[in-house]
């Protein structure tokens, strides 16, 4: 039922909207905002969306539900002053180098000052300016830009179900920071950059590499080579308005006029991810072992699953990401096919997604301090570069791909969407189990930016139980289902950015930054490159048949484990450093670690401590003995816990003397 | 109507008893142990009466009773001790005075140095009800403060505690409650002056899927100089549970929470006391008087956050939350607490309920005014003679308050203004004197009753340091949650500070007010919109002040340091030195013997220099 509401004196119909600024923005009139977010919980900071409504005053937009007969005022006296008086005060209180900030142009604040017209800055200026988190390769936090609208806040909680970020302190000193004031890479991020997405000003920006590129192309000894992700096409063509499928071949042009050797589609390391992982499936899948598989492409979801859930540590796939696995193929298998070593190629990849720069510096995808994949840039990075290049990018001329790893699969494309692995795996598993043709390769249920997908398949009267989620929120609820037993799957596809790769957040951002219909759009181009494509499966990408015959015999191979593959680590603790007691003694020959964490104090571990330390200052064995207190061991059935040079050792309070005599005394003296 | 099962608690019975029990303890002396007077030494004064009534020596042919009650409310000339039984007032106990008055109960004298002294007619006033400063109170939500053991429940039913709660479980339909509140006409006393009854009513009528609802006190009592609802919460915490249990029954709500400041330790060891016996007595609880009708109390200390006292913030931080202000709508009557609807009123307008309920709403309303019926208790602090705790009926006029109850300007100065309401009220001048206090005419004149701090200035005040520190104080306690009140407060206090350095042009005043309405007119809570109420105040009434800082660099009281000078009297400065000795930056210079002179760019105002001529020959120039 449509209802109706007057806005500036003309009529608007209105039905399920969540609030006046939605019915007032559909309606065609701009109310401007800073803090709302059409993904995101509504919030009502900023004051910039105010109107004034018959009867009720001046209101925010963002937070009145829209009613029969309301009669709205847009620009008033009141409103408009309040509008402007904001900006001035935002202003007054940001680093205002908008010149040669990140944002220039695309800045929430800078946009709006312009568009209403504030001219003069009548409260000062900035005075203190505090120091940018740097400490990790995807984030960038300055505080000297934060209007504090709190989105970054909403998104961590509410799309990651994570909550790194939150407001501190009060009045003009209120910041937003990690807990304890620490700096991103000291507490559980993930790097999936939603917090960026969601990021009004330069406040939290990616961490550029372009420079980095730059001087790697300008070198003459390197032979630099570009993968591109699938998801980048797809907003790049949304940003020029380009047609999908042309626009990566736009890319690989353009790529090669920056200056880069040779460029690849990471739509070739997907189809082999999938050869890989879809043989991984199928073997855990006959062995009915470590169910659900999770897919393991997404590095925010993997880092999430290794401080979260160790315990399913073991479900996850253990082949590395696309991006990962060209990673490792251009620094193996590239220098002999090109005739050089390994040294002076440059590997960089395009990616719509932070967490790929975090994933890249993991140690596990390095080999003497060699990186596989030396340098990930997301697709804004790629599109400044190509703008700081000069190329007229609509118009020149398209270009195929190289060699020897140039062709690629639709069910390699569809990886950038939410249920695209896995449909893609399905494709391949299908007929790796049963060893007939697939007819029919599309698998509705799969697609579409819903946060949880599933779906049931029959293979050879064997059921297979698949659940896709995007945003951790969703993989979270969905853990805690499997935790509970009430749900049971053969394959979970985890993807951390809502809508899956095409919402990374190294993606341009789009009008109302994260507005589901955008998403979807990309999504909707992938599909679309997947149909006009030849072939739809991994399997018969003949590139990849090629690779396996003269490198990698077979999925699952000895070579193709060492290649392709990788091991997670519980990282439950970020940072366990402990608390030490008096000056520690380089001298030391023993040390005490004592774990002061809610269990093991419960069982006295205070007391120990004051047990130790009295007898350590007794026996005068301060610089021998060095004693520090920790915050968990995870042994926390066991408490209290301590660990003598490393070891546990099994002690009461009321043995503490026995145990200090027997490992400490003993051997010290 | 509910039949009420007579095997529970009878609270006749329970009168009877206390009665009894406190005929057959002895002579009841009330100590005034409400933070002030034991800020004072109470406690010691109390255990001294302890000591002494116990001891053989002193021993009386009665008992002694001594009794740690709350707040009397002459805070001014604490430790406070009443003898009811001759309605005899002491001011000003000490420890020491005790044995002076336990061996006057053997004569039946009076220790006549311990009794107040009328300052304007120098009577020692014998009797407590002739205490002007009591005389022309009406003390109804106070009315057991001060008189009762508040650790003590049985000291309540003395007073018809819980008859109230009682008489509505076994009498009334929820509906008909609100119908009395309403009827009342009682409204909000934390400051808006919402009519409670409706408030009520709307929680009443909302729906929710699982039947919850709560019902919160407001004890987050945080402005500056306000200490109602802590003198409620020390001095008769039961009449606040009764009053929440009579609000639960009349909206449906099962489960509550008393939001008290971590700042009120005694308000809150009494409420925890209070309620512990209500529970065991079964009048709060499950099924309480065998009527079916259940309900918890839970205390939530706050973590001493001023924006806290603002309902949404408030259900925020019992969510485990950051205080921070939500957006209304939805109003906490629908969505509240824990998403269900929620009940909000502040301490002392609890307190006013069960009076209502036992006598009725049109006792009620023959105190005060026809649009804002009843008393308001207010708390008298600053330059005035009887600083404390008082209860008038609304409309009483300032000069009513100031002069009559609180007895006038201390030293005999001017009065110059009143700020009204804490932070978020206005500054109001000799010319409202003769207004009435009551919701309407507050906010006419840019004030509001608030929660009914009133600091009184005199003419030794500069009122633009008066703004600045309440600007200040909102600044500091702003959530920082919408910019107005987060970046606009901090800007309004840069402005202030120019003028109070001397450094602000005329223009900042035009700033100053288009900030103050854009504040006001953009901000989230109820916080930031008062936010700009105390400059604005101040510059409707004393502009020219702000303009002779701007203009002329004055302060005409004297109080800006900025805008003094020190100066050297050549003709009576002998050179003996002294002064360029003493002066911690060297501002002084000159020869032995010869005037000296102050380095005026040196010079940082401190004053020391004043005190150390032996001549007179240093003075202040403003």
């Amino acid at each position: 039922m449509s209802k109706k509401l007057t806005v500036d004196g003309r009529e608007v119909s209105f039905t399920d909207e969540r609030n006046l600024l939605e019915v007032i923005r559909k309606a065609g009139f701009d109310v401007p905002t800073l803090c709302y977010r059409s993904d995101l919980s509504i919030y009502g900071a900023c004051r910039m969306c105010v109107v004034e409504i018959e009867g009720r005053g001046i209101q925010t937009s963002c937070t009145v539900p829209p009613e029969e007969g309301m009669k709205v005022t847009i620009n008033t006296e009141r409103t408009r002053r309040i509008r402007k008086v904001v900006i001035e005060l935002l202003l007054k209180n940001h680093d205002r180098e908008c010149t040669t900030c990140e944002r220039s142009g695309s800045c929430d604040l800078q946009n709006l000052s312009n568009k209403l017209g504030v001219k003069q800055l009548r409260l000062g200026k900035r005075e203190e300016f505090l120091p940018l988190d740097e400490s990790n390769p995807s984030v960038v936090r300055d505080q000297n830009k934060c209007i504090l609208c709190g989105a970054c806040i909403r998104a961590c909680k509410e799309i990651q179900g994570h909550g790194v970020l939150d407001f501190a302190n009060r009045g003009s000193n209120t910041i937003v920071t990690p807990a304890f004031k620490k700096d991103l890479s000291q507490v559980d991020c993930i790097y999936c950059g939603q917090c960026v997405a969601h990021c009004p000003t330069a406040a939290l920006r990616i961490k550029s590499d372009i420079d980095r590129t730059w001087k790697e192309i300008h070198n003459k000894d390197k032979v630099v080579v570009a993968q591109i992700a699938p998801a980048v096409r797809a907003a790049v063509a949304q940003k020029f308005n380009l047609d999908p499928q042309k626009t990566v071949q736009l890319i690989a042009a353009a790529l090669r006029r920056i200056g880069f050797d040779k460029v690849f589609d990471t739509s070739f390391s997907a189809d082999l991810t999938i050869m890989e992982e879809g043989t991984e499936f199928v073997t855990k899948f006959t062995e009915k072992k470590n169910l659900p598989l999770f897919t393991s492409c997404c590095p925010a979801w993997v880092r999430f699953a290794e401080q979260k859930y160790p315990q399913y540590l073991s479900h996850l796939s253990t082949c590395r990401s696309p991006q990962q696995m060209f990673g490792s193929v251009i620094k193996e298998l590239l220098p002999k096919e090109l005739g050089t070593t390994k040294e002076n190629i440059v590997s960089v990849s395009i990616m719509p997604c932070t967490a790929k720069k975090a994933e890249a510096v993991r140690p596990e995808f390095q080999t003497n301090n060699i990186q596989d994949v030396d340098i990930v840039l997301t697709t804004q990075e790629l599109i400044k570069m190509i703008e700081e290049a000069g190329i007229d990018f609509a118009h020149i001329e398209a270009e195929e791909f190289d060699s020897p790893f140039g062709l690629f699969s639709g069910a390699g494309v569809i990886f950038g969407a939410s249920g695209g692995v896995a449909e893609a795996a399905v494709r391949t598993a299908y007929e790796l189990i049963t060893k007939k043709k697939l007819e029919k390769v599309t698998i509705k249920e799969a697609r579409g930016i819903n946060t949880l997908k599933e779906i049931i398949l029959n293979i050879e009267g064997q059921e297979v139980k698949i659940a896709i989620v995007n945003t951790l929120i969703e993989a979270e609820k969905l853990i805690e289902r499997l935790n509970k037993g009430e749900v049971y799957y053969d394959m979970v596809e985890v993807m951390a950015c809502p809508g899956g790769c095409v919402g990374g957040a190294g993606q341009p951002q789009l009008r109302d930054c994260c507005s589901r219909s955008g998403i979807q759009d990309r999504a909707d181009d992938l599909y679309e490159i997947d149909v006009a494509l030849p072939i739809h499966k991994s399997h018969e990408n003949e590139d990849i048949k090629k690779l396996y015959k003269e490198w990698l015999e077979k999925p699952n191979s000895h070579s193709a484990h060492k290649l392709l593959h990788t091991h997670y680590k519980n990282r439950k603790r970020i940072n366990s450093e402990g608390l030490s007691f008096g000056k520690n003694s380089e001298h030391a020959l023993m040390n005490i670690e004592i774990c002061i964490g809610s269990c093991c104090y419960k069982n006295g571990s205070y007391k120990l401590m004051d047990k130790l330390n009295e007898l350590i200052q007794k026996q005068n064995l301060q610089d021998k003995v060095n004693m520090t207190a920790v915050f968990c061991f995870e042994n926390c059935s066991s408490g209290p816990n301590i660990k003598i040079n490393g070891e546990f050792i099994e002690v009461k309070p009321e043995n503490a003397e026995e145990i200090f005599n027997k490992y400490i005394l003993a051997k010290v003296k | 109507m509910n039949s009420l099962n007579i095997c529970q608690i009878n609270l006749a019975e329970e009168k009877e008893k206390a009665k009894t029990s406190v005929q057959n303890k002895g002579k009841r002396i009330l100590i005034c142990a409400g933070t002030g007077c034991v800020a004072n030494g109470a406690l010691e004064v109390y255990e001294k009466f302890a000591e002494l009534g116990a001891d053989v020596h002193f021993k009386q042919e009665k008992n002694l009773s001594p009794i740690k009650t709350g707040c009397h409310g002459f805070c001014e000339k604490g430790v406070l001790v009443i003898i009811p039984e001759n309605d005899v007032t002491y001011v000003k106990v000490k420890a020491s005075d005790v044995q002076e008055i336990v061996e006057s109960f053997k004569t039946n004298s009076i220790v006549e140095r311990l009794l107040y002294v009328d300052p304007e007619n120098n009577q020692a006033i014998k009797k407590s009800s002739e205490i002007k400063f009591y005389a022309k109170q009406s003390r109804t939500s106070l009315s057991n403060c001060g008189k009762v053991d508040p650790e003590n429940i049985d000291e309540y039913f003395l007073y018809d505690g819980y008859q109230a709660l009682y008489n509505i479980l076994k009498n009334n339909k929820p509906e008909d409650v609100c119908k009395i509140i309403i009827e009342s006409g009682l409204r909000g006393r934390g400051g808006g002056g919402f009519p409670t009854g409706k408030k009520w009513e709307f929680v009443r009528l909302a729906k929710d899927e699982n039947n919850k609802k709560y019902v919160i006190c407001n004890g987050d009592e945080g402005d500056p100089g306000a200490f109602m609802d802590r003198s409620i919460m020390e001095g008769d915490p039961h009449k606040v549970l009764e009053g929440m249990a009579i609000a639960a029954y009349a909206t449906g709500a099962d489960e509550g929470y008393i939001y008290v400041r971590a700042e009120y330790p005694l308000a809150i060891t009494r409420l925890r006391i209070a309620i512990a016996q209500a529970e065991e007595k079964g009048l709060l609880g499950k099924d309480i008087f065998g009527s079916g009708f259940s309900f918890k109390i839970h205390i939530k200390e706050g973590a001493g956050a001023f924006v806290c006292g603002e309902e949404t913030a408030l259900i925020a931080s019992i969510e485990g939350e950051r205080g921070m202000p939500r957006s209304k709508p939805p109003f906490p009557a629908h969505k509240g607490l824990f998403n269900k609807p929620t009940l909000i009123n502040n301490v002392e307008t609890f307190a006013n309920v069960p009076l209502i309920i036992l006598k009725d709403a049109q006792w009620f309303k023959a105190f005060g005014t026809e649009k804002s019926p009843g008393t308001k208790t207010f708390a008298l602090t600053g330059e005035i003679n009887n600083t404390g705790l008082i209860e008038v009926p609304m409309g009483a006029t300032l000069r009513q308050i100031i002069f009559d109850i609180g007895g006038g300007i201390r030293n005999n100065k001017k009065f110059k203004a009143v700020q009204i309401g804490g932070p978020s009220g206005g500054c109001l001048t000799e010319e409202h004197l003769d207004l009435p206090l009551d919701y309407e005419t507050l906010i006419s004149v840019g004030a509001m009753v608030g929660s009914g701090g009133l600091v009184v200035m005199n003419e030794d005040t500069c009122i633009v340091q008066i703004a600045r520190f309440f600007m200040n104080f909102t600044q500091n306690e702003s959530c920082g949650k919408c910019i107005p009140c987060r970046e606009g407060t901090k800007s309004m206090l840069d402005i202030l500070d120019r003028i109070l350095e001397g450094n602000a042009e005329l223009k900042d005043l035009d700033l100053l007010e288009e900030l103050a309405y854009a504040i006001k007119d953009g901000s989230l809570c109820g916080l930031g919109k008062t936010a700009p109420n105390p400059v604005l105040s101040t510059l409707k009434y004393f502009r020219n002040e702000y303009v002779e800082h701007i203009e002329q660099k004055k302060c005409r009281a004297g109080k800006c340091a900025s805008m003094k000078t020190i100066e050297i009297i050549k003709e009576l400065c002998k050179g003996c030195s002294k002064c360029a000795r003493i002066c911690p930056t060297s501002a002084i210079e000159g020869k032995i013997k010869e005037p000296y002179i102050i380095n005026q760019e040196k010079c940082i105002k401190c004053g020391a220099c004043l005190n150390s001529c032996p001549f007179n020959a240093i003075k202040e120039v403003c």
